[in-house]
């Protein structure tokens, strides 16, 4: 937007934008700054290093990286972002956005309700839901598929929190994908369907180009919210023996169980710096389309 | 033509199949509250309404309530108003390194609301003597809702033309009447789908709500509904389920009021 068209002016601009900041400073941007640097120290939560933390540079970041402890958690986060979030969430929300477009009625608000339900309800209170499904002895899961006895937290803890957070995310990756199918001309999947080609050809050829940009806004905030998401901890707490054990879980048992908040900061920069490169990622993709957009097509 | 019809009843039954794994959670919260003795297995329920009587004795259950709305409420209220007007100011007046900012506000924002800045922000809350108070709690989740807020809606924003802007100036209309009278009616959808989004975050919330607040007559329901155990340590099933369905209905009642008024969707939004 290069116009000032509501003759904003720079300095009532910057008045409205302000608040935002303030609040986003005190309480954002500070307690970050703050987390950088108690990375770099040795603090603890309780004894000597407590009441006076000392500076030890880099040294908690060798150790992190070092731990195999470490890598295997980021291999699990990979997996859990790359399974729960595009995969699932993306692909799940995308299906049923495109299913559901030619469809009214019952059947639709239906789906859209208990999809949005899954995703309001309060965090605390799908916790106790799950227990309920996923529960060893007296699961209604269990009771369903007539296996009792069947630990699916113990002996399925990643597949069990994946399909727990396809369970809890789903909606907004839908609802954005359905406004974004709006934009597609049904003239043009006509044509092209007259033209012979088959669904997985239209929506390479007509739907993608038209919603790229929906999908990496998607995509991006999705992995960000997955890869910074505690709640399944709340279902395994990370085991067994650390079988489901994601980034944001090691974070809590490295730095509240085990007491070194140091560490704990200093892994929370690696995970800003993981998410960086993401951003980094998005990024570069949307800008090679937008000049390709200027080379290739007349302007709109 | 056959094609087609397969395809439409593959589709439908799809959409049964995501259907009843969306729905099959959920049915637990619908049989074991109105159940004498609720196990953790969804069964038909041996009908009692005692276990709403049970909870409502409950000395904090009907306050925690209370306490989510203001803190819900006020956080809802505090990050549309302050993410509407930057996201306003951003979609229209070039700010050099706007993208970049917003863009590492929001990866602050997914990070940091997690536990790493947990003593950070425990520290400070002590210091600006925000501990134990609303407002503290408020204060500190729309510090964490906003980024992402002021990206949605600025797509939001970037949507609408600016024609009518232009000629309500011509007419000298103030900014604030343009935004007002022009540009907020025009993205309603979106302000309500911010709306519920953070007020639905900050009604499950559990952490910030759990450090910040001491006094258990100040707890929101999320940090209440953990209390709800016997003092042997395991879950009372029949006030948890109770509880967790009165809490879950202000949520649901709120997102149906706003999608039947305002719409709830990312109606034409979030594209350039």
């Amino acid at each position: 937007m290069n116009t000032d068209a509501a003759g904003l002016g720079r300095a009532r601009a910057v008045g409205f934008v302000l608040p935002a900041l303030v609040l986003i400073g005190v309480f954002l941007v500070f307690p970050a700054l703050w987390t950088i640097y108690l990375g770099l120290t040795d603090y603890r939560l309780t004894g000597l290093a407590a009441a006076d933390p000392q500076l030890v540079g880099l040294d908690n970041y060798t150790t992190t990286l070092t731990d195999p402890r470490f890598l295997s958690s980021l291999w699990l986060t990979v997996v859990y972002v790359g399974g729960s979030a595009v995969l699932g969430q993306a692909g799940l929300g995308f299906t049923l956005a495109w299913l559901l477009r030619t469809r009214h009625g019952p059947l639709r608000r239906a789906v859209e309700g208990v999809v949005l339900l899954s995703w309001i309800l309060p965090s605390t209170v799908v916790g106790f839901l799950w227990f309920a499904l996923l529960d060893r002895d007296d699961g209604t899961l269990n009771a369903l598929l007539r296996t009792p006895g069947m630990g699916w937290l113990l002996d399925y803890p990643l597949a069990s929190i994946i399909v727990f957070n396809v369970w809890r995310g789903t909606a907004f990756s839908m609802m954005l994908y359905a406004a974004a199918l709006e934009n597609v001309p049904p003239s043009h999947l006509e044509t092209a369907r007259l033209a012979g080609a088959s669904v997985p050809q239209q929506l390479r050829d007509v739907v993608l180009p038209l919603i790229r940009r929906h999908v990496l806004t998607n995509l991006l905030l999705i992995s960000l919210w997955t890869f910074n998401d505690f709640t399944p901890f709340v279902l395994t707490g990370g085991g067994p023996e650390g079988r489901s054990e994601i980034l944001p879980v090691y974070v809590y048992n490295i730095a509240l169980k085990g007491g070194e908040l140091g560490v704990g900061a200093a892994v929370s920069f690696l995970i800003l710096l993981i998410n960086l490169l993401f951003a980094l990622a998005y990024l570069r993709l949307l800008r090679g389309r937008g000049r390709r957009r200027a080379a290739g097509r007349p302007p709109a | 033509m056959i094609r087609h019809t397969i395809g439409r009843l593959a589709a439908t039954v799809f959409i049964a199949v995501v259907l009843a794994f969306f729905a099959l959670p959920m049915l637990w919260l619908a049989s074991a509250p109105f159940d004498a003795a609720p196990a953790i297995t969804t069964s038909i329920p041996d009908f009692t309404l005692s276990n709403f009587s049970a909870i409502l004795d409950n000395p904090y259950a009907l306050g925690s309530i209370r306490n989510s709305l203001i803190q819900g409420g006020g956080a809802a209220a505090l990050v549309v108003v302050l993410a509407a007007l930057a996201a306003y100011a951003l979609s229209r007046v070039r700010v050099p390194g706007r993208d970049v900012l917003l863009y590492l506000l929001l990866l602050l924002s997914s990070v940091v609301t997690g536990t790493a800045a947990m003593v950070p922000i425990f520290e400070l809350a002590t210091r600006l003597d925000l501990i134990d108070t609303h407002l503290g709690v408020i204060l500190v989740v729309s510090g964490g809702l906003l980024p992402a807020a002021i990206f949605i809606l600025k797509d939001f924003m970037d949507e609408t033309p600016t024609t009518y802007e232009e000629s309500a100036r011509v007419f000298g209309a103030s900014s604030l009447q343009i935004l007002r009278h022009i540009v907020i009616p025009l993205v309603r959808p979106g302000l309500a789908t911010i709306a519920v989004w953070a007020l639905a975050s900050v009604w499950g919330g559990f952490l910030f709500q759990f450090i910040l607040l001491r006094d258990p007559g100040k707890a929101p329901g999320s940090v209440i509904l953990y209390t709800l155990y016997t003092e042997g340590g395991s879950p009372r099933l029949e006030l948890i389920s109770t509880f967790s369905l009165l809490y879950s209905l202000p949520v649901v009642a709120m997102y149906l009021f706003v999608s039947q008024r305002y719409g709830f969707r990312f109606h034409g939004g979030i594209k350039r």
